[in-house]
C-alpha cells in the first residue's frame, strides 16, 4: 500500500512502488486530465507538480512522491499562476485538440511561479520539453506574457 | 460484474464534461417532449438548443465553426448552442461531399454550409409559425432574435422554449430564406471555442479517458515486422506479476490485459514471444524506392492532358528534368491509439475517438456478427486526427481482443505502437520536366507521380455498395474510378493555378509491399504542392528570374491567387535584403477550394542546420466562419509541415519501422517555432477548407528558402544537415 497526496487528498493504493505516478493518477485514482503521450519524459504531456516542481509523472516511480503534495491539471487553478494561465488559455484560444494542454499549463504554471515574468528565452527553457502536435507554441507563449501581466500573479 | 446503464453512462458523462455536454444519446427518448425538426437540431422546453455534431473535434475548430453557422440562421447566441457527439448513421450524418460520415479532407465548413444554416432557418421558421399562431397575427409581423420569437407592432415575445411543443406540430416549410451575407451577426465574427474550458481544466474526455465500471486495461504488441505472424508466446512470467490478469492472442499480435497500463506494460515485457516475420522480413526503404524508381519509368493514367507537351518539349529553348522525393510519415497525433470495448452477446459498446464511426460500428458488426444497431459508438474528442483516425485498424483489434475478455478493455497502445504501426503517408516518388521559351515562360509541363493509392483502397472498401458515397463523387469521381485514377494523389499537380499552355500529369499506382498507407495532414497537395512549388522555383533559376515575379507573371488566369500571392510578398518584405546564409521562399497554393501564398524566411547554419524565422501566410479561403480558427489552423498546419520538413520520415530496416518515439521521430518544439503572421483576405466566395492547406503550403516556402540562402535545391525530404553542410 502506498499512500500519496493528490490536490490535497491522501489517497491510498495498493500499487507497486515502481508504478510510475502517471498510471496511479489515471488508472488508479482516476484522475484523467494528466494525459499520456510518450512514456519516456520525452513530451510533457504527464507534466504534475510534487511540491510546486514541474516533474514527468511518466517517468516518477509513485514511491517517490508519497513524502510529497501533488498538483494535477484539476487543481491548478487553485494557485494564482495556474488560475492567470488558464484565463490566458481562454483570452488567447490556444488549445486546439487539447490533448498536450494540461501539459502545457502546468509546465507554463510551474515557470510563471518561479518566474513571474518570463523572458522569451525563460520561455523556451521552460516549455521546451512540451510538445503539441497541433502547434499552438505560438500562443502558448503569447499566453504566458500574458498571464504575466495579470493581476494577483 | 457491473454493467453500465445507458442513463447512467450519460449521467456520468454530462458530470465529467464540464460545461459542455459531450456525452452520447439516442435519439430523443420521449420525442413529444422536444423539438426536432432535423437530425441536427433539438430544441427542448426550457430553450435549450442542443446541435447533434455529426463532425468530431480534433483541434480544427469544427465544434465552434458549426454551431455558428446553425446559431447563425436560428437566432440564438452561440453560448446558448449545447454540443452532442452524433451516433453513427449514414442516412442522417454522412458528409455531403463523401457520401459517409466522416471528418477529414477539410470538408466540414464547405459540406455544412448550406445544411447547417439550412437547419437552424428551418428551426427557426417554425417557431416563428408557431408564435404567430400562438398570438393569431401574420408570422411576416414576427421576427427571430436572442432565442425568443418576438411580435413587432405589440412587442410581445415567447422564448423557443414556450414555443416547441406547438412548433413540432407543423409542417416543415419547403423552402426556407438564408440571410445575406450582409447581415450576419456571427459569421465571419471571431467567436471563442467552445470546447476550451474543459481542455484547460482537464475535464474534456478523450476516448484514452474513458472510465467504465469493471473495465481492464490491456496493452498490445503486432509482430514488428508488417504481414509477420505470432508463432508462439509464453506467458509464464506475465502471469506472475501483480495485477496482470490474461493474456489475449490474436493472429498477428499479443494483449496482455490487466487492472492498469503499467501492469499490462509489465507483462508485455514479461512475454517470451517468437514471430513469424513472414515475407517482409528482409524489407528496407531502400526496396521500396527502387521500386518506385521502376514504376515512374512506366506511362501512368492520365489525370491531365492539355496541348502537345512532347511537341512543345521539343521546341523549348531550355528543357529541366528533375526527380522529387518525400518519405513515409506517421501522423504521431498526441494520443496514441486506443480503443475501449466491451462485447456481450447481445451487444458491443465501443468508446473511442474516431473520424469515421460508421465504419467503426460496421467493422464491430461484421466481427461480432451482431446487427449493426447493437453496436454502439460512444464518440469522444479527439487528441489530434491528421488522418490516423480516419482508420479503424485499432478499433478492429480492440475489438478482437475485447471477444475474448468478459469485461470492458480499454486497449491502449504505447507511443513506440503507435509509430511502429501507423498507417503512413505515402513515399511518393516524381518525376517532373519542362521546357521554357525565349522569355523563360514554360511552354511545356510534364508531371508523373508514382506512389501508394489511399484512395483506391478506400474505394474497394466503399464501391460499388455504396450508392451514397457514388452520388456524392459525382461524375467527376466515377470517372476518375472508372480509369483508376487517385484523384487525391494527383490532387495540387493536375491544376496549377499557373498558366502552362501544355500539360500532361500521369499518375503510376505502386504499392510499398507490406507497407500501410493512409491519409496525412494535406494528404495530396502536401506531396505535390511541394513538387510543384519547388519546381517553379527552379523554372524561375533557370529563366534568371524572380521567384515571386516569375509566379506573377503566370497567373494572369488565376486573380485569387495573384492576390494572395501579392499580399504575401508585400506582408513577408519579399525582396528585402538579409544576412549571408539567410533566405526567403515563396509558394502558391490552390487546394482544397482555398488560396494560399507564404513566405518563409530562414537561416542555415554553417552546420548545415537550418532554422526557420518567420513564416507570413496569405489565405483567400472564401467567406470565413471564424476568422480566430483560420487564424490558428494556419499557425497549426505550418508548424505540423515544418515538422515533417525538417524531421518527418519513417524509415524501413527489416521489415519494420526504425523510429520509435519522440527522439527518433522528432516534433517542432516551441524554441524552434517561427513567428507566424497571418493575413486573410475578405472574400464572398463559397467557403475554402483550412484545415490542411497550411501544411501544404510551408514545405516547398522552406525549401526554397534554403535555396535562397545556400543555392542548395532540396529535392529530396525531410531535409538533412549534412547536404547544407559549408564546404
Amino acid at each position: 500500500m502506498v499512500t500519496v497526496r493528490v490536490n490535497g487528498q491522501a489517497h491510498t493504493v495498493d500499487v507497486p512502488p515502481d508504478m510510475p505516478l502517471l498510471w496511479v493518477l489515471r488508472d488508479v485514482i482516476g484522475l484523467t486530465g494528466t494525459k499520456f503521450g510518450c512514456g519516456i519524459a520525452l513530451c510533457g504531456a504527464c507534466t504534475v507538480h510534487l511540491d510546486g516542481q514541474p516533474i514527468r509523472s511518466c517517468v516518477t516511480p509513485v514511491a517517490a512522491a508519497t513524502e510529497k503534495s501533488i498538483t494535477t491539471i484539476e487543481a491548478i487553478g487553485e494557485t494564482a499562476a495556474g488560475r492567470n494561465v488558464q484565463q490566458a488559455w481562454l483570452d488567447l484560444d490556444v488549445v486546439q485538440c487539447g490533448y498536450c494542454q494540461s501539459g502545457q499549463i502546468m509546465a507554463a504554471a510551474a515557470l510563471l511561479a518561479r518566474k513571474p515574468h518570463p523572458t522569451d528565452a525563460d520561455i523556451d527553457a521552460g516549455m521546451a520539453g512540451n510538445i503539441c502536435r497541433c502547434g499552438t507554441y505560438p500562443r502558448i507563449r503569447a499566453a504566458i506574457k500574458q498571464a504575466a501581466l495579470s493581476k494577483g500573479a | 460484474m457491473h454493467v453500465v446503464s445507458r442513463r447512467t453512462f450519460l449521467e456520468t458523462s454530462a458530470a465529467i464534461g464540464g460545461g459542455l455536454l459531450l456525452g452520447f444519446r439516442l435519439p430523443p427518448l420521449e420525442p413529444d417532449d422536444l423539438f426536432a425538426p432535423n437530425a441536427f437540431v433539438r430544441i427542448d422546453h426550457d430553450g435549450r438548443v442542443t446541435l447533434v455534431m455529426h463532425k468530431v473535434e480534433m483541434g480544427q475548430g469544427t465544434y465552434t465553426s458549426m454551431p455558428m453557422l446553425l446559431a447563425e440562421e436560428l437566432e440564438v447566441d452561440l453560448s446558448q448552442v449545447h454540443l452532442e457527439h452524433a451516433p453513427p448513421d449514414d442516412k442522417l450524418y454522412a458528409d455531403p461531399l463523401f457520401g459517409v460520415q466522416q471528418t477529414g479532407a477539410s470538408t466540414s465548413v464547405r459540406g455544412n454550409w448550406d445544411p447547417l444554416r439550412r437547419a437552424g432557418a428551418t428551426a427557426r421558421t417554425l417557431l416563428v409559425a408557431a408564435a404567430a399562431q400562438t398570438w393569431k397575427v401574420e408570422p411576416g409581423s414576427c421576427r427571430a432574435a436572442r432565442g425568443e420569437v418576438i411580435h413587432g407592432p405589440t412587442g410581445r415575445s415567447l422564448g423557443y422554449g414556450a414555443l416547441v411543443a406547438k412548433a413540432a406540430t407543423l409542417p416543415a416549410p419547403r423552402n426556407v430564406t438564408l440571410k445575406a451575407p450582409k447581415d450576419f451577426r456571427l459569421i465571419g465574427t471571431p467567436a471563442k471555442r467552445l470546447d476550451a474550458p474543459a481542455k484547460v481544466n482537464g475535464t474534456a474526455q478523450y476516448g484514452i479517458d474513458v472510465q467504465i465500471p469493471g473495465m481492464k486495461v490491456a496493452t498490445v504488441a503486432a509482430c514488428p515486422v508488417f504481414g509477420g505472424r505470432l508463432a508462439s508466446v509464453d506467458d509464464t512470467k506475465a502471469r506472475a506479476i501483480a495485477g496482470v490478469h490474461q493474456l489475449v492472442r490474436l493472429e498477428d499480435a499479443v494483449a496482455v490485459v490487466a487492472d492498469h497500463m503499467w501492469a499490462a506494460q509489465r507483462g508485455l515485457a514479461a512475454l517470451d514471444i517468437k514471430w513469424d516475420e513472414g515475407p517482409n522480413a528482409k524489407l528496407s526503404t531502400a526496396d521500396i524506392v527502387q521500386q518506385l524508381a521502376a514504376a515512374s519509368q512506366k506511362s501512368g493514367v492520365v489525370a491531365r492532358d492539355d496541348g502537345d507537351v512532347a511537341d512543345a518539349m521539343a521546341s523549348a529553348g531550355q528543357t529541366l528534368e528533375a526527380v522529387y522525393e518525400v518519405p513515409f510519415l506517421a501522423h504521431a497525433t498526441m494520443e496514441p491509439a486506443n480503443c475501449t470495448v466491451h462485447v456481450r452477446p447481445d451487444a458491443c459498446d465501443i468508446w473511442v475517438g474516431t473520424q469515421v464511426p460508421t465504419f467503426a460500428q460496421t467493422a464491430a458488426a461484421t466481427l461480432t456478427g451482431l446487427p449493426r444497431s447493437r453496436v454502439r459508438v460512444h464518440n469522444h474528442l479527439l487528441g489530434g486526427g491528421f488522418g490516423r483516425r480516419l482508420e479503424v485498424d485499432f478499433i478492429i483489434q480492440a475489438v478482437r481482443i475485447a471477444q475474448q475478455v468478459a469485461s470492458p478493455v480499454k486497449v491502449v497502445w504505447t507511443r513506440e505502437e503507435d509509430i511502429q504501426h501507423d498507417m503512413y503517408r505515402p513515399y511518393y516518388y516524381d518525376r517532373i520536366a519542362a521546357g521554357l521559351d525565349a522569355r523563360g515562360r514554360p511552354v511545356a509541363w510534364s508531371h508523373r507521380i508514382a506512389g501508394s493509392s489511399i484512395e483506391a483502397r478506400w474505394t474497394s472498401e466503399l464501391f460499388p455498395k455504396n450508392l451514397r458515397v457514388i452520388r456524392a463523387g459525382g461524375v467527376h469521381r466515377l470517372r476518375a474510378m472508372i480509369k483508376r485514377l487517385d484523384l487525391d494523389a494527383v490532387e495540387g499537380a493536375a491544376e496549377p493555378p499557373y498558366s502552362l499552355p501544355s500539360i500532361r500529369v500521369e499518375y503510376v499506382r505502386q504499392e510499398p509491399l507490406g507497407i500501410p498507407t493512409a491519409f496525412w495532414r494535406g494528404v495530396g497537395p502536401t506531396h505535390n504542392i511541394f513538387v510543384v512549388e519547388s519546381f517553379i522555383d527552379e523554372l524561375a533559376a533557370a529563366a534568371k528570374q524572380d521567384p515571386f515575379e516569375y509566379r506573377r507573371a503566370l497567373l494572369d488566369q488565376s486573380p485569387r491567387a495573384g492576390a494572395v500571392l501579392e499580399l504575401a510578398a508585400a506582408q513577408g518584405d519579399w525582396g528585402k535584403p538579409l544576412p549571408r546564409g539567410s533566405g526567403r521562399g515563396i509558394s502558391l497554393l490552390h487546394a482544397f477550394g482555398s488560396y494560399i501564398a507564404q513566405v518563409a524566411e530562414v537561416s542555415v547554419s554553417k552546420q548545415g542546420e537550418v532554422r526557420v524565422h518567420r513564416v507570413v501566410c496569405a489565405v483567400d479561403c472564401g467567406i470565413i466562419v471564424n476568422p480566430d480558427t483560420v487564424r490558428a489552423q494556419m499557425e497549426s498546419g505550418i508548424i505540423f509541415g515544418i515538422t515533417a520538413a525538417l524531421f518527418g520520415e519513417i524509415t524501413i530496416k527489416g521489415g519494420r519501422v526504425e523510429q520509435s518515439n519522440f527522439n527518433n521521430y522528432r516534433m517542432l518544439r516551441i524554441n524552434e517555432t517561427p513567428t507566424i503572421d497571418v493575413h486573410l483576405v475578405k472574400s464572398m466566395e463559397a467557403p475554402g477548407g483550412i484545415g490542411e492547406p497550411g501544411t501544404s503550403a510551408v514545405m516547398p516556402a522552406v525549401t526554397n528558402a534554403i535555396f535562397a540562402a545556400t543555392g542548395r535545391r532540396i529535392r529530396k525530404l525531410p531535409v538533412k544537415p549534412d547536404q547544407l553542410r559549408s564546404a
